[in-house]
């Protein structure tokens, strides 16, 4: 940067600064959080703590959409890698046709659902899976032959479970819920859903 | 089966399956297409104009006094520049917001009342306020969206608002951003516009309100946010909060210049 552009830079900025009007990103971010707060108000079972953001929600709101730094990546990368639970048994892959039916089931978490259960991943909301269902939707990636695709090994196993159980552990900021490390998804239900990638048998690998 | 024969089958149920999935999408625009005539939303607008101009609440006025912007009484092009700042309430409101206030004000009708029923459903809980926003809106049909930031309540709304559509909660860690942030994307088959470029913008909130064929209700732009917060898991989103007019503000402004065009009707 010439000392000329420097100059002008700094200038902009401290017209941006000594500008009455503009209100700075802090203090609209407070705002915000404030606003927020005060205008919703707890039904069934979508408590106001759902509105208590973590550091990934935090960070990633902050993002706006786009790709954060790198050194935020990082960190929010190596935090949710920390909290993925293995099966104790080391097994990753149960029943495919459940695995399915949880795929295909939309419900739970919103207020208007039974807090009772059940609960399932909505896979298919966002991703194509199986051949079979055509209103898949397009947020994520296609998963169609997944297993096919990638080879049935024990790495890529530990990947498609891991990845269920906490998406941001691969990509800070990425769209997919957590589904493990949130509570939305059992233990046995992200095993299935495991399957219904990786079970050579699976229609999502015919 | 041959190598040969297996690369021909798996060839051919590909090009079934793009087939039948083209057939789908298209099926479904051709049913849209066939929804545009005949808009059961006006109805609705024909209800909140008996409603607008019927003496009505315990001081037996009616709401044509109602400044909804643009001076009072003045409904035609009104709805095209809010949400904007009133002095008298001191505070940026949408047009629900406002009408409320009308309704308090003018009326005497107590606040809670007014409020009472925002969502209808079916001819026991009709709405007042979906069937006066239809009216309203159907004033501005055809009027360019001019909303403005002059006022510095009105661009902090704005800001605010411009936060809200990216911020992430809830279980599932979603905020408008997941779903209306790129282009050309779908839940199952369910198109959904990019509320970040102007296009998307323009065209997603000109055309609500809208008659919504899968609940035979007419649904105001309060609805569709309320609506949204439920599927993103979040608690209830508080019927004219001041975060509904905040993301009603960035989203209203993003569609500046387009031609409002609704009451339309959706799915």
């Amino acid at each position: 940067m010439t000392a000329r552009m420097m100059v002008s830079a700094a200038l902009f900025a401290a017209i941006l600064v000594g500008c009455a009007t503009a209100p700075s990103d802090e203090r609209i971010s407070a705002e915000t959080n404030a606003m927020i707060k005060a205008s919703f108000k707890a039904r069934g079972q979508a408590g106001l703590d759902r509105l208590d953001q973590d550091d990934t929600q935090r960070l990633c709101s902050q993002a706006a959409g786009k790709a954060p730094p790198k050194d935020v990546a990082d960190r929010i990368e190596k935090q949710n890698l920390a909290t993925i639970k293995y099966p104790s048994d080391g097994k990753l892959i149960g029943d495919w046709k459940n695995g399915e039916k949880i795929a295909q089931d939309g419900r739970g978490k919103q207020y208007s659902d039974d807090p009772a259960g059940p609960v399932g991943g909505n896979c298919y909301a966002c991703h194509q899976l199986a051949p079979q269902e055509l209103a898949y939707g397009t947020i994520g990636p296609s998963l169609y032959r997944f297993g096919k695709l990638r080879g049935y090994g024990a790495e890529t196993q530990r990947y498609a479970y891991g990845k269920i159980f906490n998406s941001e552990a691969f990509a800070a900021c990425s769209t997919m819920p957590r589904f493990g490390h949130n509570g939305i998804l059992s233990e046995q239900q992200i095993k299935d859903v495991t399957a219904l990638l990786m079970d050579p048998a699976s229609p999502v690998n015919q | 089966m041959s190598l040969h024969r297996v690369t021909v089958v798996a060839l051919l149920v590909a090009a079934f399956s793009a087939f039948a999935q083209n057939t789908t999408v298209d099926g479904i625009a051709k049913y849209r297409e066939a929804l545009q005539d005949g808009n059961p939303a006006e109805l609705w607008e024909a209800r909140g104009e008996g409603l607008w101009k019927e003496p009505r609440g315990p001081n037996k006025v009616s709401l044509e006094r109602c400044d909804l912007g643009l001076g009072p009484g003045v409904v035609r092009g009104a709805y095209a520049q809010l949400p904007k700042y009133f002095a008298d309430a001191d505070r940026v409101m949408d047009l629900e917001t406002r009408v409320v206030w009308c309704m308090v004000k003018l009326q005497g009708i107590s606040e809670a009342d007014a409020k009472k029923n925002p969502f209808g459903n079916g001819n026991d809980k009709k709405s007042n306020i979906e069937a006066l926003v239809a009216y309203i809106t159907s004033e501005s049909r055809g009027v360019k969206m001019n909303v403005s930031l002059a006022h510095a309540k009105e661009l902090e709304m704005y800001k605010v608002g411009e936060k809200m559509f990216y911020f992430r909660g809830g279980p599932h860690d979603f905020g408008c951003v997941t779903c209306h942030g790129a282009d050309n994307q779908r839940i199952r088959l369910q198109d959904l516009p990019n509320l970040t470029k102007l296009e998307g913008a323009q065209k997603a909130y000109t055309t609500w309100p809208a008659y919504r064929v899968s609940q035979g209700e007419l649904r105001t732009f309060q609805w569709r946010l309320n609506d949204c917060f439920r599927q993103q898991r979040f608690p209830e989103l508080e019927f004219g909060s001041d975060a509904s007019i905040a993301l009603t503000m960035f989203l209203a402004k993003n569609a500046n210049g387009a031609a409002f065009d609704a009451p339309a009707i959706k799915r």
